[in-house]
């Protein structure tokens, strides 16, 4: 909960510097300020205590994810000392970050219908401005424009699914929800539409098929960077909301959205990887990576055998996933400095700059999942997960759609190392050099040491 | 009775989502999907005479204004860019 003030507090100091002319201060500020929030963190492991009239409790779950988020804004932001200097307002945008990310905390915190879903929209409204931060470019006013109508849609019908639990129930509080659930109380049919709605609002938010259309379009439109943090940060957030929400209070009716979810799951599998094949831009690649990636965090909260091992599960891939990405939008981030996002910026990279393009492959393999990467075992561990559940279909397609997945990280490979392209050597920045090895050692080294991620988070 | 009107304020305000073209209209149709929201929580807070549902409209409406401040800010954005607010007239993300 200290974590959570701290931020609040960075996002009004950065605010303040803007006024009081101390800009040159922000971004060292941020990024202690992100390292004291994380210590703060560490110290309430295993001090259980709610706020707020049990609206908000940093459980172990919560702390966790945190932890990761927290962790992937400080990368963020060192990544993001050179676009704020560039091509945006240090100041303004650090701010709006960091209240998009106590909305992030919040969504791994709640216990409570409403922080859930003033959670959502904390995060979401700074976002929408983010996206469309560039203003002179129309690409990017659509993105935030299509983010935003998106977003206010996906909200109004988590919160019709919520008015209508909430007649069912006649209350917000989620532990009271749980405990009037295994009590076998009959309850009417509304409350399970409600339910419906809720998980359709959810996938909207992470972007799974058929709820992804926007998804594409808005991290092609919004600036390298903010897509970069809507596909980490943004991502591990929906997901502790969607495992709290599905796998700790409403698993007891699980008949219910059950078979919803199994549906969805298949489509984004689908629908992601076969599109991601075709497509000519890295940036927009990567977003439909990211709904496939949506797509396997989704099996565990489906296959939910052993509660402790899938909570574990989603952990690692949230983390794999994010040291990844964050890997692979930092070498896209310096590589199309002129825009150029398509996989053609990527020709001769290894003769141009040898050290990206190592950083870069150790991100696609990853992304990929092929062994020794971080990325891997992540599907690993959904794999075992999903094999005690009724769900073995799922796993078979998993399996095949993952090998189309290969296919378009390797064609990047491909062109990085025997395609001939300029030689100029591309102009890097030490902040952004450092992040990118960080992230892709990180990632080789919870690949090469998986158990180590699960002993830190011991449930 | 209440729960049949805000079924029905819901559903033409996501079909106007959809279906129609001008920017405006559209925030315009996604407050009156929030509201046909707030109806329905009104009504089910004097149901089971709970005030927590009322308290929650109050969060709805707080957040429902700072969405449209956002989205008329980035509407204006586009206007200048583009002269025109149209959904038609975007559409530059498509491959």
């Amino acid at each position: 909960m200290n974590g959570l003030f701290i931020i609040s507090g960075l996002g009004i100091l950065a605010m303040l510097a803007e006024i009081l002319k101390f800009r040159k201060a922000v971004l060292p500020l941020v990024l202690v300020g992100l390292v004291a929030a994380f210590a703060a963190n560490l110290r309430e492991w295993n001090t259980p205590v709610t706020w707020f009239n049990n609206m908000i409790a940093f459980d172990h779950i919560a702390l966790s994810f945190t932890g990761v988020i927290l962790v992937t804004a400080f990368f963020w932001f060192i990544l993001a000392g050179d676009f704020f200097r560039r091509e945006s307002v240090i100041t303004d945008h650090s701010a709006l970050i960091l209240f998009a990310l106590v909305g992030a905390v919040m969504m791994t915190a709640f216990k409570n219908m409403n922080t859930l879903f003033l959670g959502i929209e904390i995060m979401s409204i700074p976002l929408y401005v983010m996206a469309a931060s560039r203003k002179e470019d129309i690409r990017s006013n659509e993105a935030g424009f299509k983010y935003l109508i998106m977003g206010s849609f996906a909200s109004a019908i988590l919160l019709f699914g919520i008015a209508l639990v909430y007649g069912a129930t006649a209350t917000f509080d989620l532990d009271k929800i749980a405990s009037l659930l295994s009590s076998g109380q009959e309850l009417p049919t509304f409350f399970y539409a409600g339910v419906i709605m809720i998980l359709s609002a959810m996938c909207f938010k992470v972007a799974a098929a058929p709820f992804h259309f926007w998804a594409p379009d808005v991290y092609e439109g919004a600036p390298t960077l903010v897509t970069a943090f809507m596909s980490t940060v943004v991502k591990t957030a929906a997901f502790a909301a969607i495992l709290r929400l599905f796998m700790i209070v409403l698993n007891d009716v699980n008949g219910v959205w059950h078979h919803m979810l199994a549906g969805v799951i298949a489509l984004s599998l689908i629908i992601a990887n076969f599109t991601a094949a075709v497509q000519t831009s890295v940036k927009r690649m990567l977003a439909y990576s990211s709904i496939s990636h949506a797509a396997f965090m989704l099996m565990v909260v489906l296959a939910n055998v052993r509660s402790g091992l899938s909570i574990e599960a989603i952990l690692y891939y949230t983390l794999a996933y994010s040291a990844g990405s964050i890997a692979a939008f930092g070498v896209l981030y310096s590589v199309s400095r002129n825009n150029d996002h398509s996989i053609d910026a990527f020709n001769g990279l290894a003769k141009r700059n040898p050290l990206m393009a190592v950083c870069m492959s150790i991100a696609m393999l990853s992304l990929a999942g092929i062994p020794v990467t971080a990325g891997f075992f992540a599907k690993y561990f959904v794999f075992t997960a999903v094999m005690d559940s009724g769900y073995k279909w799922l796993l078979i397609l998993g399996a095949i759609t993952s090998a189309v997945g290969a296919y378009y990280y390797l064609k990047v490979i491909i062109a990085m190392y025997f395609r001939e392209g300029d030689k100029h050597p591309i102009e890097e920045n030490s902040a952004t050099k450092m992040v990118v090895i960080i992230a892709s050692v990180a990632t080789l080294v919870i690949g090469v040491v998986p158990g180590l991620v699960a002993e830190i988070f011991e449930f | 009775m209440y729960m049949m009107l805000s079924v029905i304020l819901f559903i033409i305000g996501a079909v106007g989502v959809m279906a129609r073209r001008n920017t405006i209209i559209l925030f315009m149709c996604i407050e009156l999907m929030l509201n046909a929201v707030n109806l329905l929580l009104v009504a089910f807070s004097r149901l089971h005479e709970d005030s927590s549902g009322q308290v929650f409209v109050f969060f709805i409406m707080a957040v429902a204004a700072a969405e449209v401040a956002v989205g008329l800010a980035i509407l204006s954005m586009i206007y200048r860019n583009v002269k025109n607010i149209d959904t038609d007239h975007l559409g530059n993300l498509k491959n």
